[in-house]
């Protein structure tokens, strides 16, 4: 009653109602791999939540004090305001640390969901045009998460980022010719200088951040206005989306995935520890942890540091310092390869034509053989960066490792790379049954020349004489459209029309050349399901309400016996 | 054929059944997170019913979403992107002849503007120097020279000045010169060699085989904290770079490409160690300008 009153007044004055039919009738896919990034919104959200919850009790200030909260080892040590406020909000505010790691874990993720959903968009051929514009807002997304990673995770002023910061300062310096202005411009002067903390703190709380919102509403509004790319299949084309509705179905689900991800990141908030600063101590120029590896996507980076040969050498008297090629130049080329992919893979294939229909990997061998080589080389930087710890499990020296790594590394991304390239092409020459059902012949035919590609599984002809599109006036006047394939279940149109002109245009747009006839009015399960639905809303809103009532009341009686 | 139906109304009742009970679940454990804040606040607990909390709501949700709500079954036209035919050749149209809505472009104003906008956001730039904390000679004269200077005493960190006989064999001491022990580009240490064993000398020299060198890796400029007392060796603990003190500090392993600096000492009237003048080489890591 009152949700139908509000709609009324809002609609009054602004016209919202066209919009939000729109909006809410908008087509969603369904497959699971679109729901990475949506994990990693929900991610930022929490990331948001949380880190305002910190920033109230955070100190960014490199000030010495003497530590004089409860934690006993601590006591009556000199450190800086930062280190004692993280300690501080960790032992003496409470929630403090279940904040604290929750956001911490809440980063973790964040990179993580991001970069799954970079690989689903890569191997399917999402990036291509007309979305490569996403592509760029994505790639940025991901520097800037990791920018955000970094300068949160060394705030706390602890040993452990103390190392990790003096590390990305000397990356830093390295960069060709400004590198030294490059690294005081950030930190403030030479490394350790009192300004670099507010830096990282204004940079972590609100330049990142509000570039981040930007570029979330920035995608988000991308999508909508290009709608989802879908994965081929009965009834899809390049000129239809097929799926289930924004309300009610995906409205639930999505809120349910906000749900799940609060619950899974305050569960490891509460239950897991992450980022024990008081027990790294205080950062100290002098002294360092063993070992020391930073969080999990700076991992590739110290990896590459540690692998590269000790190199250093002059170009026109200047000295290069050896970590510019795996520091600044491994980095700069990561992310301009990502940058340039959809536009070199466009040219070589000389591919002018939108694609609204996503690929399967296999589908594109050359494309799946870089991606899998690229992940192959990165995870093994990522091993890399643990080569102390690996070398100490296994009892061998560590130099022994680390020239074995140097080889895997130069080696097997090339071959795992020509594996995934052959298993691509020999998927495609058998018809793509799976990599169980491949023959000797198949991967022969892989290694001899070009298998021919599948024919589009939605143009055939069988399709076109039977399946056809069905119109029909709704008991309200509106009218409706559906297409109707034998094999498959049938797909509604989104939405109601005015007209049965505008309701054949908007079938003739998504199933151009099929059949259209006008059928009787036809039984509407979505609305019944949808009332079936409005009465459990209400039943669970009246049992809710008994409950807080029912909470209030025994906090209240609690409260007076005190 | 009336089974059928009966059978799913069956289904969805159990489902909203699961799903208030979700629900129920979730508003509880909220209620336990408040009370577990009020009591102290534990940790673990506050978690674990925050996570049960938004467990259950989730649950809820997932069940109402996939037992109660229609899933899948509808098709949105998606129509190519670009203005509608019809425009575009009203478009083209209106480019060709003299338009009143659209004035004649005036060149020479545009790029005076161009000019204007642009020397503005240059001239907004310049506030940004005020973030580089140098004074004559640029970061490099900073990064080149560092706080030990001829006559400075050694002092450990808690301040108090080294004779030699503090230092041993077994173990580096971290020094720092009088004053300045918090200087990140200062921290050296101090070790005690057998001087027969040196197949190159110390590039700053020893006193009866008291070597003081740069504590800061060439490669990173971590702390090269680990010491090998048989090799005589120092170790990086972030890229495993090792020297060796034997032969003035020479990598011999891992990614440092250079040698550690040395630190020139003397013993004084009073017995305690003094530096006679800055490190052999700029400390630390490598920048582009070094020489």
């Amino acid at each position: 009653m009152i949700t139908r009153r509000l709609v009324r007044a809002l609609d009054e004055r602004l016209g919202t109602t066209p919009i939000a039919r729109t909006a809410t009738a908008k087509v969603f896919p369904d497959h699971w791999s679109f729901m990475l990034g949506e994990i990693a919104l929900y991610c930022f959200t929490a990331l948001v939540l949380t880190g305002v919850y910190l920033t109230l009790f955070f100190e960014p200030s490199t000030a010495q004090t003497t530590y004089s909260g409860s934690f006993a080892p601590l006591r009556g040590e000199p450190v800086s305001a930062a280190y004692a406020s993280t300690v501080a909000l960790s032992f003496d505010v409470r929630a403090g640390l279940l904040i604290r790691q929750t956001h911490h874990w809440a980063a973790l993720l964040f990179v993580g969901a991001i970069v799954l959903h970079l690989m689903r968009i890569f191997f399917t051929g999402a990036f291509r045009k007309p979305r490569e514009l996403n592509w760029l807002v994505g790639v940025t997304m991901l520097a800037l998460a990791l920018a955000n990673g970094f300068t949160g995770y060394s705030l706390p002023d602890d040993l452990l980022s103390g190392v990790g910061l003096r590390i990305i300062y000397s990356v830093v310096q390295s960069v060709p010719l400004v590198g030294a202005e490059l690294a005081f411009l950030a930190f403030g002067g030479e490394f350790p200088a009192a300004p670099t903390i507010p830096r990282m703190f204004i940079t972590h709380v609100l330049l990142v951040p509000g570039a981040l919102a930007t570029l979330i509403a920035l995608h988000l509004a991308m999508v909508i206005r290009q709608k989802h790319s879908q994965f081929a299949g009965p009834g899809r084309t390049e000129q239809n989306v097929v799926g289930s509705r924004f309300w009610p179905s995906y409205t639930v689900r999505t809120l349910a995935l906000f749900a799940w991800i609060l619950a899974v990141l305050f569960g490891l908030g509460g239950l897991v520890q992450i980022n024990p600063v008081w027990i790294y101590g205080p950062f100290d120029p002098a002294q360092a942890t063993s070992p020391a590896q930073p969080d999990w996507y700076v991992l590739w980076g110290d990896g590459a540091l540690r692998l590269f040969p000790p190199i250093e050498f002059r170009v026109f008297g200047y000295l290069v310092p050896g970590p510019f090629l795996p520091g600044a130049a491994l980095g700069g080329l990561t992310f301009l390869a990502l940058y340039a992919w959809p536009f070199l893979e466009a040219r070589r294939a000389r591919d002018p034509r939108p694609h609204q229909l996503l690929g399967r990997p296999r589908d594109h061998p050359l494309r799946l053989g870089v991606g899998v080589g690229a992940l192959t080389f990165f995870t093994l930087l990522t091993v890399t960066a643990a080569d102390d710890i690996i070398a100490r499990l296994l009892r061998i020296p560590v130099t022994g490792l680390l020239a074995a790594l140097q080889v895997l590394v130069l080696t097997v991304p090339w071959l795992a790379g020509l594996v995934g390239f052959l298993v691509a092409r020999a998927l495609r020459a058998n018809g793509g049954v799976g990599i169980a059902a491949l023959t000797r012949a198949d991967v022969r035919v892989a290694l001899t020349r070009r298998p021919p590609a599948q024919p589009d599984a939605a143009a055939s002809p069988h399709d076109r004489q039977t399946a056809g599109v069905e119109v029909w006036q709704q008991a309200d006047g509106d009218w409706r459209w559906r297409y109707v394939d034998p094999r498959a279940p049938d797909l509604t149109g989104n939405r109601a029309f005015p007209s049965r002109g505008a309701a054949v245009d908007a079938a003739r747009t998504a199933y151009p050349g099929r059949t259209i006839r006008s059928i009787r009015a036809h039984h509407d399960a979505a609305r019944e399901a949808s009332d079936a639905a409005r009465t459990m809303g209400r039943r669970v809103g009246t049992v809710a309400t008994w409950t807080a009532l029912l909470a209030i009341g025994i906090l209240r009686r609690r409260r007076q016996r005190r | 054929m009336s089974g059928r139906p009966e059978k799913a109304e069956r289904r969805q009742r159990v489902a909203a059944r699961w799903t208030a009970a979700a629900f129920g679940v979730s508003a509880l454990a909220a209620v336990a997170f408040a009370a577990v804040y009020v009591s102290g606040g534990q940790t673990q607990a506050a978690g674990a019913a925050l996570a049960v909390a938004f467990g259950g709501l989730a649950a809820g949700l997932t069940i109402w979403a996939r037992r109660l709500l229609p899933t899948g079954g509808y098709v949105e036209e998606h129509p190519p992107p670009g203005p509608p035919r019809s425009s575009r050749r009203r478009s083209r149209r209106r480019r060709a002849s003299a338009d009143p809505d659209r004035p004649a472009p005036r060149r020479a104003l545009l790029s005076m503007l161009g000019l204007a906008v642009g020397a503005i956001g240059a001239a907004a730039l310049f506030p940004l120097r005020s973030l580089l904390p140098f004074g004559p000679g640029g970061p490099t004269r900073a990064l080149r020279h560092t706080p030990w200077r001829g006559g400075a005493r050694l002092v450990t960190a808690d301040g108090s000045p080294v004779r030699p006989a503090d230092v041993t064999a077994e173990s580096i001491l971290t020094v720092f010169p009088e004053g300045h022990v918090r200087a990140g580009d200062a921290p050296a240490f101090a070790v005690r060699l057998d001087p027969a064993r040196f197949t190159v000398g110390p590039p700053g020299g020893h006193v009866d085989g008291l070597v003081v060198y740069s504590l800061l890796c060439t490669h990173a400029g971590c702390p090269v904290a680990l010491y090998e007392q048989g090799d005589a060796r120092v170790l990086c603990p972030c890229h495993q770079s090792a020297f060796d003190l034997l032969a003035a500090a020479r990598p011999i392993a891992g990614p440092a490409a250079r040698r550690l600096p040395g630190l020139p000492v003397i013993v004084d009237g009073a017995g305690y160690l003094r530096a006679t003048g800055d490190f052999t080489a700029s400390p630390g890591p490598g920048y582009w300008s070094r020489r």
